[in-house]
């Protein structure tokens, strides 16, 4: 009887169920998503239903989370807010990704001025705070879940073009990429399937880090009166609204941050995990 | 080295030039009209192209670029226009504010940041270690301005240590510092979270390498091994480190001074986001920009310090 040689894919599974880090930071990752997604079903009260009787009541038994200004249920927006907080984190880091990794493959492939250009403008685009530069997009764009996805997209693309642009500068130099040139492949052909295959992997690990800077920085934007406003809840907007009272209720900001610092530490956890697998001196 | 610096100094020009043209079609660009922004929904049309006129806005864009550029040469920053208060003016009373906290909370995370995750590099996968990376990977998911809140509940209104808001008494050390304690604490908290985990990267690469096994094999003590050889090396990619997260950091400093009502280059941005006022935001875009490029070039230039090994060709 032979012993069986583990697949490629059962050799990353194994590698990551070995890393407790990445197995409880994906585990706490698909409750947050499953939270968002069930929030119709698990809410226990309508989140932007106002009962000014029941204001500022502090956590008991009907109220867990206890209730804000309007006599609004917490907990309830705690748990709708997942939904925009994730939408934007994911939808923002997979935009980003779109246009990032385009820019730097094009940079590194291409070359010569385009290349200038390119990494010029990421240079700058990354060598500011990002608070700084999403409250400048926010501006000029005006504030609305679309532009405020768009205006993390805008401080992702950097990162990626960044990660793509130094493989593809290496990989454009491979053999196989020189004989597909020589058969009459086009570039764009050459990028899409002999370059970008070879980059994604390292990009899809970055981007479940990123997706917690994404989720960061909606709740910063948030929290500045910029995105969705009330009272559509999102974990930065009952943040900000709960601090003018925080001596007197102080549940109303510390649960949906406490909400934020779970999800950001559990796509965190996992991205550092999956980085660890991508490691080679890891693999077994 | 002087060459090298005044090269850097004046390559930082045309970026500046380039941040500064953005930030000024940013803000043209915005939704809205700030001349109706200032008057409201019932003011005559009249009355708005009059406001538009004094403000400079029914000049061509080019000219109103100009404009701008040229009163950056001569230190003017315009006048509010919610206020008609030149911008310079709220800039020179705010920008202190920014810096200290700043400042403080840079000093707070490389005082205790490197050490820390040098320490966790010695004691690999030991407890300190474990609990090193625990923190380190806390203070990197923990919102700033969560954080600030959390310490604020705690120190300010629990124990009543140190007051929730404002800036001190302009004039009085103590008070000015009792004001800077908390917003500098949480700041320096995130800092030292991110340069711990850097600072115990670098180190664990440097003892990885030859010359350390090389030193070891020789007989050299632990201490001077690592402040003899390892040290040294391992400072050249905390320093960029350093410098990547000041940045960082600057933008932390907008939401700390959000949640601890101090006054501040951010609390004035936030304000003259929301009030419209397009100058004043403008303005502190422009200070932003120059910060952070000045604090490009001084992680450039504190390489060679650190490395003699660093030719500026």
């Amino acid at each position: 009887m032979g012993r069986g040689v583990a697949s490629p894919r059962q050799r990353v599974v194994r590698t990551f169920l070995r890393n407790r880090t990445a197995v409880i930071g994906a585990a706490i990752a698909v409750c947050v998503v499953a939270v968002a997604a069930l929030a119709p079903l698990i809410s226990p009260y309508d989140p932007i239903r106002q009962n000014v009787r029941f204001r500022f009541r502090p956590p008991h038994g009907a109220h867990i989370f206890g209730t804000d200004f309007y006599g609004r249920d917490v907990l309830s927006r705690v748990i709708y807010g997942a939904r925009i907080s994730l939408l934007v984190g994911i939808s923002s880091v997979l935009l980003g990704m779109a246009i990032g990794t385009v820019m730097g493959m094009v940079a590194g492939y291409r070359r010569g001025k385009l290349e200038v250009l390119i990494m010029r403008a990421v240079d700058v685009m990354m060598s500011f705070p990002d608070e700084v530069l999403g409250i400048m997009i926010m501006v000029a764009l005006g504030s609305g879940l679309f532009n405020l996805i768009l205006a993390i997209a805008i401080l992702m693309a950097p990162r990626f073009a960044r990660l793509a642009y130094g493989p593809t500068l290496a990989l454009r130099e491979r053999d196989y990429v020189d004989a597909a040139r020589a058969v009459g492949c086009g570039d764009l052909r050459i990028l899409l399937r002999h370059i970008l295959p070879n980059i994604f992997g390292e990009v899809l690990v970055m981007s479940t880090l990123w997706t917690a800077t994404a989720i960061r920085l909606e709740a910063n934007l948030s929290f500045l009166g910029l995105g969705v406003s009330p009272p559509t809840p999102t974990w930065g907007n009952m943040i900000r609204t709960g601090l003018d009272h925080l001596t007197d209720a102080w549940w109303v900001s510390i649960f949906p941050g406490a909400a934020i610092l779970i999800t950001v530490l559990a796509f965190n956890m996992l991205g550092d995990g999956l980085r660890d697998i991508a490691d080679p001196k890891l693999r077994t | 080295m002087f060459g090298y610096a005044v090269r850097r100094i004046l390559v930082s020009f045309p970026i500046l030039l380039i941040v500064l043209t953005v930030v000024f079609v940013l803000v043209r660009v915005a939704p809205g009209d700030p001349a109706r922004a200032i008057l409201g929904d019932y003011a005559s049309q009249e009355a708005v192209e009059a406001l538009r006129k004094r403000m400079g806005l029914d000049k061509p864009l080019w000219e109103q670029y100009v404009e701008f550029l040229w009163g950056l040469v001569r230190g003017d920053l315009g006048r509010s226009l919610i206020s008609g208060v030149p911008v310079a003016k709220q800039v020179a009373y705010a920008l202190p504010y920014t810096l200290e906290l700043t400042f403080s909370g840079i000093l707070i995370g490389v005082i205790f940041g490197v050490p820390l995750g040098i320490y966790t590099a010695l004691r690999r996968n030991r407890l300190p270690d474990y609990l090193g990376r625990t923190f380190s990977l806390a203070g990197l998911s923990f919102p700033t301005f969560y954080l600030g809140i959390l310490l604020m509940l705690l120190f300010a209104v629990e124990l009543r240590l140190f007051p929730t808001m404002g800036g001190g008494r302009p004039g009085d050390l103590v008070d000015r510092l009792r004001h800077l304690f908390l917003p500098a604490l949480t700041l320096g908290l995130i800092m030292t979270a991110y340069i711990t985990r850097m600072s115990r990267s670098a180190m664990l690469n440097v003892l990885n390498e030859d010359y350390v096994r090389t030193a070891r094999a020789k007989g050299l003590g632990e201490t001077k091994v690592i402040f003899r050889h390892a040290l040294k090396n391992a400072l050249i990619p905390i320093i960029s480190v350093i410098g990547v997260y000041s940045i960082v950091l600057i933008g932390g400093s907008i939401m700390v001074e959000i949640v601890f009502s101090r006054p501040g280059l951010g609390k004035l941005m936030v304000g003259a986001m929301m009030q419209r006022d397009y100058i004043t935001l403008q303005s502190i875009m422009v200070i932003y920009s120059g910060f952070v490029v000045a604090l490009n070039l001084l992680t450039d230039l504190s390489y060679g310090l650190v490395d003699p090994r660093v030719k500026y060709e």
